[in-house]
């Protein structure tokens, strides 16, 4: 398989798939409808090779494979592509949501469809990039590139306030990434290298980590989000068209926890564990503080982003437990909720293509006319609350398992969140789908069509399947969170001794 | 044949499941646009306990459904009377591996089936039950146009249950448990366009949620003692961990009694014990035989196979079964004495069920596991057998479920009068049958008991005996005599119910009986040791199955003596003297409104819990995210920059340029750095 660049070509597949769109000239009905083929035909051909990486993926070691290294740059910063049992899967998540994506947006973006689409398809290529890039400088470059496109897509396609939520969603990531770039340029002046494989394997000393750490935290932190930097996402999923929150709750959200496990624990090991405290008091606050405002919403897109916010708690919390379990749990919380609330989003634009509101008093009823709708959004909602059988659960047991051997407090004060999960995704499910239909407006409305069935089905059999059987996920990690994990302790160890020599 | 008694149920479900949906789908086409078709308006009327779904014809398949998981379940529950003397009568204990669940480090979880004489007598419950259940209702929901949907409801029910008792480690366990609880919410919520059914679905999902809560950290704590979740690893090592403490929640605690108090959590909420048990008495917004099925003789009881299961850990921790002593009997007591006040005939045997349940805890709590599994497994037939009984009533009476508006049905449903005495005479232990069996090994092994809250249990369990009586007494006596309160119209409607439905109330009826003297021997009796093997775990100090044999003839007989002043008293106020029992109820006012509105219990909560956790949300969404971080925040800055930008440029996009500036600045920076610095190396 080293044969030929299969990450380049997942990575910038999709741009090609947008420069044909740039060449459709015209803005007919045709034109538009070339372009909509088109960009669903360049994702799924990229998630079918995309699944070429799984399928050839060695999973018993935790080096990094497929790589690919040209010089770039002058030689010092390169082209240097590869994934690992962290990374990999994330890439899979990405072509996975998109083809969705594109058929989620098929009917619902009526204005600049061809623009829509290249946004959507030069956002991939981003992500991906992101996910599979072991350069810091290419790495900076398609984490931040990402964030145009999404600005893009909430700020002309989105909602009544479009605009206000594309600026705070600007504000605060770009207040992030200033401090990551410095903390970038540092790392640079101290290893002389802005390699990753290097960088992991090279010791920063103990003051400099912190700050470091800091820095790269608050990128992370505000991507995650992590409370009380998390204020953007509700609006930013508010004001997005479904596909564009699909991606956002998908795919974005999972950078930062990316960005924890790449970077904030192997790199700055000592200073992720003196955090550790401070990470696990964030994670718990966000977790009960974003359920029970959960609890008092009446859109119901702002529901979904603040259990977003509560669920990608239990991530940071189990990733900074630094135990395998911890990590584990912590990454298949992060892809289970990929799934699950982009799901969870692609239901709600369902009934808002119908009816055109977010208001959940406008809905109530609903499986009197659509039967087949709250079959499926059932059992994401039951992914959501964490029930086990769905996917939603492993994470957060893993999650909380590990949480409790560290300590107790936070695991006791965490687990309260799924009470109040069950108590807020359940209330939603009975005022939208449950009682008698009162409205006059919702007496002609129609359960999914086939299109919306293509969409969803894949995501619920993908829900129970990694339920009931999580180990295609569990085993593909397993080595690389187990070296992570070691390598974190050793590193610790070390310190500790150093410490204790300098005594 | 022990994964086909597991799954086939869920094959019933799946294919109910998709009958159900096949069949909505047809009713409802898909599509985008509003317009109207021919189909609409399928938004019928509020009614009683029937056809809430309004006069719609049955949906398509609705025979088919009913046969598939009706026919699945016969086959289930004979090869489980099967495997309960194969397991039971000789050594059969078999553990199947399926395969593999979360593998995560240390830890490794296996989906497995572990079949040992606790499941098997579990088997037996789930599956009679479940299948008399599934006949009697082709008949009692024969006028609901949902049928394939409650028909897969019940058969995924029985699965995750099945899953429950079957579980070979603590995290299948809690698969099932909470399978269950799913299961239950759905057919709680069954009539979903009565806002007082999805209210009780959700409450009973919560309430339970609360007591997973505790189970789930007790399973986190088992893992971080033992290493492992598997009960094998755990049983094996189980008398290690003694003394052992942990360091939780800031201090030292001995490591099995907060483990065992945790699971015990678990156990509380799913099995409706006292403080945990609001949920019981609303989930009976779900159709009758739910009720029997789910909220009598299996899942409620799941709390107390839990704890039967897990003996081995229970055993070594002392304090946590005195704990449960002291719950199963106050919850005895106290679900007794609202049982007397209640008018709605479900709801009386809703809070009967919460009793008895709290009988076995105090069999458990003072180390009879084999009592307590015994009166789970007669209570299942007695209280599935009135909760039907209950249905045939209501049926008949054209879904009127107020006993106020009920008596004088004797002579009109003779066979449900029958069948339900047999039940009412089971319940209160009257002598021979399998309540009378059961319930006094009971009352006798919390006499000998040695835990401190053994004496305490006794007082309760007796006392709560006579209120049980009175109870069982004064919802016969309001039901089947004296003259009818009923409209004549109604009672003109008064009719027996079909044969579908009658027959599995004879076979419960049998049940009730003859179940308690059967299998006594086998259960508590001598042949003891042979039935349970190894399921059950006794610590060495415990005697009180040795010492049941000797409690003194007066305490032995003194239950049957509370029953007989329970009916005395019932009789007197409901048949000799019925004017009576409202110059009591006035008399005593305050005491009777305290237990008419159950002990204020849901007032209390939505006080203390239910209104905070709203003010909380609101106030940490508008104060909180909304005024002091936005505020202080991106609003403030952003407002700046708005105001900036929209004098700069009109259009949206104008803002790209904007940000790939401030990026290309960046960039810039960062490559003249990285060359400068590069010179330097």
């Amino acid at each position: 398989m080293t044969g030929w660049p299969i990450l380049s070509v997942v990575t910038f597949l999709p741009l090609v798939g947008a420069l044909f769109i740039f060449a459709i000239r015209g803005d007919d009905e045709i034109a538009v409808r070339n372009a909509r083929f088109v960009a669903l035909w360049t994702t799924v051909i990229t998630f079918l090779l995309s699944l070429l990486i799984w399928i050839y993926f060695d999973p018993s070691t935790a080096d990094f494979q497929f790589v690919e290294k040209r010089n770039w740059l002058g030689g010092t910063i390169t082209y240097h592509m590869g994934v690992d049992g962290i990374s990999m899967l994330f890439v899979i998540l990405t072509t996975f949501l998109m083809p969705a994506c594109i058929l989620a947006s098929w009917k619902a973006i009526d204005v600049r469809v061809k623009e829509y689409m290249v946004a959507f398809l030069v956002l991939e290529t981003l992500m991906i990039g992101v996910f599979t890039s072991l350069d810091l400088v290419l790495f900076y470059l398609f984490f931040e590139a990402g964030l145009i496109p999404m600005f893009l897509i909430i700020g002309i396609w989105g909602h009544k306030r479009r605009v206000y939520a594309a600026f705070k969603f600007f504000l605060y990531t770009l207040t992030g990434s200033v401090l990551m770039l410095l903390a970038i340029m540092a790392m640079y002046w101290d290893a002389g290298t802005t390699d990753i494989p290097t960088l992991l394997a090279h010791d920063f000393p103990g003051e400099m980590q912190t700050w470091l750490w800091i820095a790269f935290f608050a990128s992370f932190a505000v991507k995650m989000p992590m409370w009380p930097v998390h204020t953007w996402l509700p609006d930013a999923h508010v004001e997005a068209p479904t596909a564009g929150s699909v991606i956002l709750a998908g795919i974005l959200l999972k950078m930062g926890g990316y960005g924890f496990l790449r970077f904030s624990l192997p790199m700055f090991p000592e200073a992720s564990d003196m955090f550790a405290p401070f990470v696990f008091t964030l994670s718990v606050v966000a977790i009960i503080y974003t359920s029970l405002v959960a609890l008092m919403q009446t859109d119901i897109k702002k529901l979904i982003a603040y259990s977003s916010v509560a669920h990608m708690g239990f991530v940071t919390m189990g990733i900074f437990t630094g135990t395998i379990q911890g990590v584990q749990g912590g990454i298949f919380q992060m892809l289970s909720h990929g799934i699950v609330s982009g799901a969870l989003f692609l239901c709600v634009g369902v009934v808002y293509d119908r009816l055109h509101t977010r208001e959940i008093a406008a809905y109530g009823g609903l499986v009197n006319r659509m039967p087949l709708y709250a079959a499926v959004f059932m059992v994401f909602t039951m992914a959501n609350v964490g029930l086990p059988g769905t996917s939603g659960f492993i994470g957060e047991f893993l999650s909380l398992l590990a949480a409790f051997e560290v300590n107790t407090w936070v695991a006791v004060f965490a687990t309260t969140g799924v009470i109040l999960s069950a108590a807020y995704a359940l209330w939603l499910y009975r005022k939208v789908i449950f009682g008698t239909i009162d409205k006059e407006n919702l007496r002609a409305i129609k359960d999914l069509t086939g299109r919306e069935m293509i969409i969803l089905v894949p995501l619920l059999v993908l829900t129970i399947l990694f339920g009931i059987y999580p180990a295609p996920i569990l085993d593909v990690t397993a080595v690389s969170v187990d070296n992570l994990v070691t390598e974190y302790h050793a590193a610790l160890e070390q310190a500790a001794r150093f410490a204790a020599l300098g005594n | 044949m022990y994964s086909a008694i597991v799954f086939l149920p869920l094959l019933g479900a799946i294919l109910a499941g998709i009958v159900t949906l096949v069949g909505a789908h047809a009713r409802h086409p898909g599509g985008v646009d509003m317009q109207a078709n021919g189909n609409g308006g399928h938004d019928g009327g509020r009614g009683g306990d029937h056809g809430d779904h309004g006069h719609h014809p049955a949906a398509q398949g609705s025979r088919a459904a009913e046969l598939i998981t009706t026919g699945f379940m016969i086959i289930v529950a004979i090869l489980s009377w099967i495997a309960f003397f194969q397991v039971g009568m000789h050594d059969g204990d078999v553990q199947v591996s399926i395969m593999p669940w979360v593998v995560s480090g240390s830890l490794s979880v296996d989906w497995a089936l572990r079949i040992d004489t606790l499941t098997a007598v579990m088997l037996v419950v789930v599956n009679t039950v479940s299948t008399l259940v599934h006949v009697y209702s082709i008949g009692y929901m024969s006028h609901d146009p949902h049928r394939p949907r409650f028909f897969a409801y019940l058969s995924l029910f029985t699965f995750a249950m099945l899953m429950l008792v079957t579980s070979d480690n603590f995290l299948q366990m809690f698969f099932g448990w909470e399978g269950v609880g799913l299961a239950s919410y759905l057919l709680i919520g069954f009539w979903y366009q009565r806002p007082s059914a999805n209210a009780a679905a959700i409450k009973a999902f919560v309430v339970n949620r609360v007591g997973d809560f505790g189970f789930a950290l007790g399973i986190f704590g088992v893992f971080m003692l033992y290493g492992s979740i598997s009960f094998d690893a755990v049983f094996a090592n189980a008398a290690d961990a003694t003394g052992k403490t942990l360091y939780i929640f800031g201090t030292d605690i001995d490591a099995l009694t907060i483990i065992c108090l945790l699971l015990f959590m678990g156990a509380m909420g799913k099995s409706a014990q006292f403080l945990l048990h609001t949920w019981l008495p609303d989930a009976m917004e779900g159709p009758t035989p739910v009720s029997a099925l789910i909220h009598a003789a299996t899942m409620v009881t799941a709390g107390v196979f839990m704890v039967a299961r897990l003996s081995p850990l229970f055993e070594l921790a002392p304090v946590a079964l005195t704990f449960v002593t002291f719950i199963g009997a106050t919850t005895a007591f106290f679900a007794a004495t609202i049982g007397l006040v209640q008018n709605d005939i479900k709801r009386v045997i809703a809070y009967s069920t919460c009793s008895q349940l709290g009988y076995m805890f105090a069999a458990l709590g003072v180390g009879a596991y084999s009592a307590g599994i015994f009166h789970l497994f007669t209570h299942a037939f007695f209280k599935a057998l009135l909760f039907l009984c209950a249905g045939s009533v209501i049926h008949a009476m054209s879904d009127e479920q107020d006993m106020r508006k009920m008596g004088g049905l004797r002579k009109k449903i003779p066979l449900t009068f029958w069948t339900m005495l047999i039940g009412g005479l089971a319940l209160t232990g009257f002598p021979l049958t399998a309540g009378w069996v059961s319930k006094d090994a009971i009352i006798e092994m919390t006499f000998v008991g040695q835990n401190p809250m053994a004496g305490y249990a006794w007082g309760m369990t007796t006392f709560a005996a006579l209120l049980t009586a009175f109870y069982t007494w004064r919802q016969m006596f309001m039901t089947f005599f004296g003259k009818p309160r009923a409209s004549a119209e109604v009672m003109g409607h008064v009719h027996e119910s079909p044969w579908v439905m009658l027959v599995p109330l004879f076979v419960l009826a049998t049940g009730a009986l003859f179940a308690g003297l059967v299998f006594k021997d086998f259960f508590i009796g001598h042949d003891y040791a042979d039935f349970w093997r190894g399921a059950i775990f006794l610590g060495e100090e415990n005697h009180v199955l040795h010492d049941m044999h000797n409690v003194p003839f007066a305490i032995v007989w003194l239950p049957t003596l509370m029953m007989l002043i329970g009916f005395a008293i019932a009789w007197y106020l409901y048949i000799f003297n019925p004017s009576a029992a409202p110059a009591l109820a006035r008399q005593f006012d305050v005491l009777y409104r305290f237990l008419l509105n159950k002990w204020y219990f849901d007032e209390i909560y939505d006080f203390l819990f239910v209104r905070p956790a709203k003010w909380l949300g609101r106030f940490l969404w508008k104060k909180g995210d909304g005024w002091l971080i936005d505020g202080f925040g991106p609003d403030g800055v952003s407002a700046r920059v708005v105001d900036v930008t929209r004098k700069v440029v009109q259009l949206q996009t104008g803002y790209l340029y904007h940000y790939a500036f401030a990026m290309l600045i960046g960039v810039t920076a960062l490559i003249t750095w990285y060359m400068f610095a590069g010179g330097a190396h």
